[in-house]
């Protein structure tokens, strides 16, 4: 049932570290933050990690598990062979602060420039009437768990620092669509993805969807849509292509 | 390490940013007070994003029946009277629309056919009675004041600038003390997690949101951060606690893999059809009606069944009873050798529905289940059993303006005591937050309003230096024990001699390890530096657990009475005479839990009358009856 793995997870701060080498007991059913838990208490009671829920509904404990994008608390030990040796490194996109902890605040900032909800006026609490069917669509992109794992992802960040300032992400692209598709959001939204939030940096590689932990068709139902809709006015040669490899959904306006 | 102290000056400083944290610092900002919101974790990821199943709220609009009348007396039937019943009062009433309210934010609920809001059936509560979003409601409350506090600040940068002018989030931060200038409110100390630097926040009115207690328990439902940090900085500042003996276990919690035992299964698995069983196959639940509620639950598995379509006609089944009932009964089961392989007992759904319907109902429990424990729950039952969920006991407060005792301090939500007696219902959190999250954010503006100008209280050198010393102590204590052992060891403690069912001889045993665990707390050592270190973290959050857990068992020692989330297996009865007290813990001059009975508020007559006499019988003595007459 118990055995003992072999872990290596980065340890240092902004100035400089490395990977450090533990072995560690492991038990039936345990996932990844367990044996960082278990770190803690037997081994290096100050390594840094985020963790909250442990059941993958708060998205902090994001980090990079034999480097893939993954949720700790949603990476069990099973998928790993018990003489696999686990590297556990921070998020690559993000400063680090120390050990498993990363300056996440460029998300902060981005989520401040999208312009909130803006009501119909004239519509009292308790007025508002809208059907399933149209509210689902941004119910899908509100399941998001702000674990920015598809903002560590998407490679028009992650190898590119300069790209940051022009580039809301994924994550925050995907708000300004469930905006935009928010049946009594009174904004005109369309221009904004494409002229301030950097929509045409997306080259709809897919990365950010394949990484989502609520499995979010990020690119497929947010992203592309927008595009398209953006379209209207201006020629896009991905979406051109796009449609012709077949990787997009029915669009839905 | 720097060490100076960053200062920040603000009108209010709200303590937690979960939802009744954020609903409070929206209302002090809409009365035009500067605000602080600290929160433990990032922002966003306060332990509200964990609730699943809904905001109870009497809109109506399931069942036209339901109103706030009905609301109140399930809320107090639900804490077995022992409820604050002016909160109870304000809760109905308010609901409703501090959840129409959300919709004015951009929330997203689940819609009725005509375009309403959704409301699902919960424990307790008559009606459907739940505004959810499948079951990731909390997230979607979370998401939605996040969302409004961005909203006041993208005005804020409009008008002065400065996105962060009048309201700013300080995440990742721990408050350690309070600070007061003779009775009143100053300020509070605390730290930067991020990097250990220590802030100073100067604040005539702190509002503390802070949430619950269960890190002090082995087995719960909760994250790292409910260590108890309000209800302790609350006892430390002077101020009060009430009713502590009351911890809630939630019947269904998983029990299996060992790592994630505890972990939440939504109780709308049984809003919406699911059923309980034992290892023999039976659903046990139709044992264990006690009778108080034999009236309103069905007695035979065909009436349960028929109410799901017509409930009007129908009794309710009693998987749907509080869920202090329901824990109670699956120890039982367990107990009597009629558990499941791992301990708990069996929660059926996939009999009960028809698998994309459980996929589309219940998303997350489907995903939690499948990734976690390698179980289909639309193929085979889950297997649960209790989880230390929440504490109804907290901090006494007003019940108008979420006052405490101390001039300035202010709390919401469940750090609060009172408003759900001895035992909370499903979906009476999220409704709660709301409600006087506001009521509390309003409490502190209008606090502020009152003073004078050159009358704001002052913070004290000393006090600051006093906390600055207090916080670095397990960083430059050398070669004592690791905070972690400690912790695990009180954990333990409370879960076995402090838990689901609690005895004297226990209780006793469990106070005296208490007075060992603090000794031995004096001289922890956390390691490294104070960049994010989460051993030092704990040491420090280790002092409000022991204080809580101090109160806990020492109130549940005090009540010799069952009652809710207090059982105590040789006081088995509920006891008329010990409804009419509540359990006042302060600290005593050495900074232990000392207690005091204080007489419950009384229920107004018109409320009172909301009941059918024989029911009120039940639980209050003659004496307190005088005067009604049978309902009409």
């Amino acid at each position: 049932m118990s055995y003992k793995a072999k872990f290596k997870v980065w340890r240092g701060d902004a100035g400089k570290g490395d990977l450090a080498d533990y072995d560690v007991e492991v038990n039936e059913g345990e996932v990844v933050l367990d044996i960082i838990h278990r770190l803690q208490a037997t081994q290096a009671p100050d390594m840094a990690v985020r963790w909250n829920c442990k059941a993958g509904k708060c998205g902090s404990c994001s980090a990079e598990i034999n480097g893939k994008p993954s949720l700790m608390c949603m990476t069990r030990m099973s998928t790993f062979t018990e003489e696999e040796t686990v590297t556990v490194t921070p998020l690559r996109t993000f400063p680090v602060i120390r050990d498993l902890v990363t300056d996440v605040s460029f998300n902060y900032t981005k989520a401040r420039e999208v312009v909130s909800f803006q009501p119909p006026e004239g519509l009292a609490p308790g007025e508002y009437r809208m059907q399933q069917v149209d509210v689902e669509r941004s119910q899908e992109f509100r399941k998001c768990i702000e674990c920015f794992l598809c903002q560590n992802t998407c490679h028009a960040v992650r190898d590119h620092e300069d790209n940051k300032e022009h580039f809301a992400g994924p994550r925050f692209l995907m708000r300004v669509a469930e905006l935009d598709m928010h049946p009594l959001d009174t904004r005109e939204r369309r221009n904004e993805a494409q002229e301030e939030h950097g929509l045409g940096f997306c080259n709809i590689t897919k990365c950010c969807t394949e990484v989502c932990p609520e499995h979010i068709k990020i690119t497929d139902n947010a992203l592309i849509p927008m595009k398209e809709r953006v379209v209207d006015r201006k020629y896009d040669p991905l979406v051109w292509l796009g449609s012709k490899i077949g990787r997009r959904k029915q669009s839905h306006s | 390490m720097a060490t100076e102290i960053l200062t920040y000056e603000y009108d209010v400083v709200v303590i937690g940013a979960g939802g009744a944290g954020l609903r409070a610092a929206i209302e002090a900002r809409a009365q035009g007070k500067s605000v602080a919101v600290i929160c433990k974790s990032l922002f966003g990821k306060a332990h509200t994003v964990m609730a699943e199943g809904g905001a109870a709220a009497a809109m109506g609009n399931v069942n036209a029946h339901d109103n706030w009348m009905v609301h109140f007396r399930d809320t107090l039937r639900g804490g077995k009277f022992l409820n604050n019943p002016r909160m109870a009062e304000l809760h109905a009433k308010e609901a409703p629309d501090r959840v129409w309210e959300l919709e004015q934010w951009g929330a997203l609920f689940d819609r009725t056919k005509d375009g309403k809001i959704s409301q699902r059936n919960f424990g307790g509560h008559e009606y459907p009675r739940l505004a959810h979003v499948g079951d990731r409601t909390g997230l979607e409350l979370i998401r939605t004041m996040q969302q409004a506090v961005v909203s006041y600040q993208q005005k804020d940068l409009k008008e002065y600038g400065d996105y962060e002018a009048r309201i700013k989030v300080f995440a990742e931060h721990t408050v350690t003390r309070l600070l007061k200038d003779g009775d009143r409110i100053a300020g509070a100390f605390g730290y930067r997690r991020e990097d250990g630097q220590f802030v100073l926040f100067k604040a005539p009115a702190v509002v503390l949101a802070t949430g619950g207690i269960g890190k002090t328990f082995k087995v719960t439902s909760n994250s790292w951060e409910y260590t108890g940090d309000g209800h302790a900085l609350a006892l430390l500042a002077g101020a009060t606690l009430i009713n502590m003996e009351c911890v809630q276990f939630h019947p269904t919690g998983m029990v299996w893999p060992p790592s994630v035992k505890g972990i939440l299964v939504t109780e709308s698995v049984r809003g919406d059809g699911g059923v309980l069983r034992n290892s023999e196959g039976k659903r046990f639940m139709f044992d264990y009606v006690p009778d108080v509620f034999r009236k309103q639950y069905a007695e035979t598995e065909e009436e349960a069944d028929r109410w799901y379509t017509d409930p009007d006609n129908n009794r309710r089944p009693p998987e749907l009873l509080p869920r202090d009932e329901v824990a109670r009964s699956i120890n039982s089961e367990v107990k009597a050798g009629r558990g499941s392989p791992h301990g708990g007992v069996f929660l059926d759904i996939a009999s009960r529905l028809p698998a994309d319907e459980v996929r589309r109902r219940l998303p997350s429990m489907y995903h939690q289940f499948k990734e976690l424990a390698d179980v289909d729950i639309t193929a085979e039952p889950m297997e649960v059993g209790p989880t230390c969920h929440y504490v109804m006991g907290g901090v006494e407060v007003d019940a108008d303006t979420g006052a405490a005792s101390v001039p300035g301090l202010f709390a919401a939500g469940e750090v609060s005591g009172g408003m759900h007696g001895s035992n909370r219902l499903g979906g009476n959190s999220l409704s709660d937050l709301l409600v006087f999250g506001r009521r509390a954010g309003l409490g502190a503006a209008e606090y502020v309003a009152g003073l004078d100008a050159d009358n704001r209280p002052e913070v004290a050198d000393a006090d600051v230096e006093a906390a600055r010393t207090e916080a670095l102590a397990p960083l430059e204590h050398e070669g004592g024990e690791n905070p972690y052992t400690v912790h695990s060891e009180l954990q333990q403690t409370m879960n076995d001699l402090v838990g689901i069912i609690r005895r004297e001889s226990e209780v006793e045993a469990a106070i005296e390890k208490l007075g060992g665990f603090r000794e031995r707390r004096e001289v922890l050592s956390a390691p490294g530096s104070r960049t994010f270190n989460p051993g030092w973290h704990l040491a420090l959050d280790l002092r409000n657990m022991l204080l809580v857990a101090d109160c806990v068992a020492k109130a549940a020692l005090e009540r010799q009475e069952s009652r809710g989330g207090h059982t105590r297996e040789d006081y088995p009865a509920m006891s008329a005479e010990w409804r009419k007290i509540n359990l006042v813990c302060s600290l005593d001059d050495k900074g232990l839990a000392k207690l005091e009975r204080k007489p419950v508020p009384t229920i107004r007559k018109d409320l009172l009358e909301l009941f059918e006499l024989s029911e009120l019988k039940k639980y209050m003595t003659d004496e307190e009856l005088e005067g009604l007459e049978e309902a009409k």
